[in-house]
């Protein structure tokens, strides 16, 4: 298989410290708005290099959505920031009406989305994020993989015009993709090529891919990883053609596969090209207080659970 | 500039308009309509900057406004067909399939004058708040206007926008509310203590003026002055008292009328007092 180093280790948050920050730099009408967790969603940089463009609106996280919504149809580029759980949940009206439905080229930013959040539990640890967001005509759902992926994520969203969700994380992951590959929204990335099972990733779980991938292939197994960075609108093409050729499938995530991209990729075989298909991701239910690395063990997140699906799939076939 | 009588007229025929076109699909929202004619008529005849024929989403260079009661679509869209922002004769499609005169106001149908959708209550306030941090950011002078019922300041976001208006001192705003006092459920005061409504946002940081908003001249003078209110570090804030129905005897200050569309013969009633002075559409 192809040879994947960890760069560094680094959460994906920084990178989209660094991609905002870029984005604010390379076009003035790039605003961003942050609901008391400018460090932590890391608005830090912008907010210190560009004060006049950076708006606190205090723990209101309906009112910042809206406010941006007034933002982007006077021509400016808002980036809204909180843990995903507020920044969609919570909002969910909002960026129905406000965002989406009227056509207003905002930037939603989750951080600390999905079980690696950790110790804070449940409440905090949104699962139907990508679900939420899914579901809404008009969004664009990015859920970026390492730390140069959402730096580039970041740019990329700011250079759309549309309201666009991006997702992304707390913990300090491995860095492993390449700071120049190109990324383009809705462009799935090949990251191996395999015969015997497609395997379709997002976000952190790409990395735990990766490994699965490894210890397939000293089984004797070739499996084809695919990033799915752009849950929203899915590369069809990708998705199809990968299984054209392998005949089986695998979707992971940290996420519930109910509304996530384990529900996106199963519409699409179903519709075009039914395949045997398994599922690594959450099963309806709420995540708890823990170490990251214990709650991904603990939900079955992990390469040897992606490892197990892959093979079950395969004599599905 | 147009005198009062003139300005009187254009409310009438407004109202006419809200009538027919709420009759004309059975349902709609006629009262709060009726009750804001008067404001709507001050807003787009007088006193905004605004340009009909030449719209922009961005609103750079105009006064802008922003409807947070949805419901109240036929009054709005009314008053913008009668100012040139697309033609008259296009009232008739309000809530048909296809039809841009959506049942609640929509950017997505793209009719000239809106610039966000509305229904969901709550979000108006804020909406305008951005378009004036923008206005802010592009050394624009021209002031947001935001229209809000008594009913929808029960809803949190609004407190939101207000603390945030308040605090970060958004002067080139000026929200109204339509202070008719009543709501579906009864009277607002009833439904969840809606009263002091002068000191809650001036406790707030708001600049509040108040008056009669079915009295033309007073609502004009009072427009005025919160004009000369802005730019001075405060949002400012016009509580303005109205009747629910408006012009119609058997629709005045009754909440029955809020989301019911009169029939035939009701319609044909209250159309009998009030002058057809514009021509109907």
């Amino acid at each position: 298989m192809k040879e994947y180093k960890i760069l560094d280790q680094k959460d994906t948050r920084s990178g989209f410290a660094e991609g905002l920050l870029e984005a604010g730099r390379e076009n003035e009408n790039v605003v961003a708005l942050c609901a008391d967790l400018t460090p932590s969603v890391r608005m830090d940089l912008f907010a210190k290099e560009f004060p006049n463009r950076f708006f606190q609106t205090g723990i209101a996280e309906s009112n910042m959505v809206s406010i941006a919504s007034g933002l982007a149809l006077s021509g400016k580029i808002p980036f809204v920031g909180s843990f995903a759980a507020f920044s969609t949940g919570r909002t969910y009206d909002q960026i129905r009406q406000s965002v989406a439905y009227s056509d207003c080229n905002v930037k939603i930013a989750g951080s600390h989305a999905g079980i690696t959040l950790g110790e804070d539990g449940a409440t905090h640890q949104i699962l139907e994020d990508i679900g939420l967001m899914r579901m809404m005509p008009n969004m664009v759902v990015i859920n970026p993989c390492d730390f140069n992926q959402t730096k580039q994520a970041t740019l990329a969203a700011a250079r759309y015009n549309g309201p666009v969700y991006l997702r992304y994380g707390r913990p300090k992951v491995p860095v492993f993709i390449p700071e120049d590959m190109p990324f383009e929204i809705g462009k799935a990335i090949t990251i191996n090529e395999g015969k015997d099972v497609s395997i379709f990733a997002t976000g952190h779980l790409v990395w735990q891919a990766l490994e699965a991938c490894k210890l397939l292939e000293a089984e004797g197994i070739s499996a084809e990883i695919i990033n799915i960075h752009t849950i929203k609108p899915l590369d069809n093409d990708a998705v199809l053609s990968s299984i054209k050729k392998t005949g089986c499938a695998v979707s992971c995530e940290e996420h519930m596969y109910n509304g996530g991209l384990g529900d996106a990729v199963a519409q699409l075989i179903v519709r075009n090209n039914p395949v045997p298909m398994e599922f690594v991701g959450i099963d309806d239910e709420f995540g708890q207080s823990g170490k990251p690395m214990q709650l991904m063990e603990h939900y079955h997140l992990m390469a040897e659970d992606i490892v197990g699906a892959a093979k079950k799939v395969i004599r599905r076939k | 500039m147009k005198n009062i009588q003139e300005l009187q007229d254009i409310a009438t025929q407004i109202r006419r308009d809200v009538l027919r076109m709420v009759n004309s699909c059975a349902s709609g929202h006629p009262g709060g309509s009726l009750g804001c004619a008067d404001l709507f008529t001050a807003l787009y005849f007088d006193k905004m900057n605004v340009e009909p024929e030449n719209f922009t989403r961005e609103g750079k260079g105009e006064d802008m406004f922003f409807l947070s009661i949805g419901h109240i679509a036929p009054v709005w869209y009314s008053a913008l067909a009668r100012r040139g922002f697309f033609p008259v004769a296009e009232l008739s499609t309000l809530r048909q399939l296809g039809s841009r005169l959506q049942g609640h106001p929509s950017y997505h149908s793209h009719l000239p004058g809106v610039r966000a959708a509305s229904g969901s209550l709550g979000q108006g306030m804020s909406v305008a708040i951005g378009a004036a941090l923008a206005k802010k950011l592009n050394g624009d002078n021209n002031l947001v206007y935001s229209l809000h019922g008594d009913g929808e300041i029960e809803e949190g976001q609004i407190w939101e926008a207000a603390m945030f208006a308040g605090a970060k001192g958004v002067d080139n705003l000026i929200s109204i509310v339509d202070n008719n006092g009543v709501q579906i459920d009864g009277r607002a005061e009833d439904v969840c203590g809606v009263k002091n409504l002068k000191e809650r946002f001036e406790s707030f940081g708001w600049d509040v003026l108040q008056c009669n908003g079915n009295n033309m001249k007073e609502l004009l003078d009072t427009l005025e002055m919160c004009k000369q209110h802005t730019h001075k570090g405060k949002p400012v804030m016009l509580i303005m008292k109205t009747k629910m129905g408006f012009g119609v005897d058997f629709m005045e200050d009754n909440n029955g009328w809020h989301g019911k569309a009169p029939n035939g013969e009701q319609t044909a009633q209250a159309l009998s007092q009030l002058k057809e002075t514009l021509g109907d559409y």
